[in-house]
């Protein structure tokens, strides 16, 4: 491994966002946690740049901190009186041990194994990258995937029609009637 | 570039530390940031497995195995969204007939 600049671009992402995830675990406002959660994705993104998906990296900025970012925020604003923002832990130390265990098993029990100790994987398959123009011709392609494509589009607008009708105040509703 | 388990190692990180906010935070809204970050583990590492993966093959019209992983993390986006929309739907809901976002404290359903 060269220590390139798509190298320390890797390390300074990946600080980014893992230092991000630990804001959102670790601080007790609920805003800053999403402002971390914000810093989190950003770095995410960049992976994505890495691993030459620029488009991807387009739509986690745009999807991820433009849109449910901001949701949650909303979310915070619409249930949380500005006088009670702050919350606590639950079962801390149980949840930490677990969670942790969980990264050992991962990390030498089946990244290090599997994939770390061959040189098979230490540079990508290939040069050549499929562009964006090419993932938007195997969405649409009859023998690619065209109808998983339409049914994710099904699951988007269920899932806004469902939340409309979860959300609506009801007694609202009937007072205004 | 740097090898693949590095990537691995990053999104393992980050899928712990989701898991660990999924079971230590009281507030719901925070619950579903951890499953965000869960979500977003496991998009870092379906593109690098593809990354690392796929040899593309010398053709103009692309093979729909030369984008899958790619596609699986769109769909993956889109999956998020709608699991974003509707959870935080429910937590409002929640709070307004409860004035609780604290997920123990639903408990209507309980036997």
């Amino acid at each position: 491994m060269q220590f390139d600049f798509s190298t320390i671009a890797f390390f300074i992402f990946s600080l980014i966002a893992i230092s991000g995830a630990l804001g959102v675990a670790t601080n007790r406002n609920l805003f800053r946690g999403i402002i971390w959660l914000i810093v989190s994705l950003f770095g995410v993104a960049g992976l994505f740049v890495l691993l030459s998906a620029p488009f991807l990296a387009a739509v986690q900025i745009l999807v991820y901190i433009g849109a449910i970012a901001i949701l949650f925020t909303f979310a915070v604003m619409l249930t949380r009186s500005l006088t009670r923002l702050t919350d606590r832990f639950n079962r801390l130390w149980p949840s930490a041990i677990v969670s942790g265990l969980f990264f050992v098993l991962l990390v030498v029990g089946v990244i290090w194994p599997v994939w770390g100790s061959t040189n098979a994987y230490d540079v990508p398959a290939s040069d050549v990258v499929r562009t964006t123009v090419d993932l938007g011709v195997v969405l649409l392609a009859g023998e690619g995937f065209v109808l998983p494509f339409e049914v994710a589009s099904l699951l988007l607008t269920a899932a806004m029609i469902g939340a409309i009708v979860i959300a609506r105040d009801a007694d609202e509703e009937e007072e205004r009637q | 570039m740097v090898p693949l388990w590095m990537y691995l190692v990053v999104a393992a990180t980050l899928f712990c530390i989701g898991v660990f906010t999924v079971l230590s935070r009281r507030n719901g809204v925070a619950v579903l940031m951890g499953i965000e970050l869960m979500l977003n583990a496991v998009n870092i590492n379906l593109v690098a497995f593809w990354r690392y993966n796929t040899t593309i093959a010398d053709m103009t019209t692309p093979l729909p195995s030369e984008l899958n992983g790619m596609v699986f993390a769109a769909f993956l986006f889109v999956v998020a969204a709608a699991e974003a929309a509707v959870g935080l739907a429910i937590i409002i809901t929640v709070y307004r007939n409860r004035r609780s976002v604290i997920p123990e404290e639903a408990d209507t359903l309980r036997g």
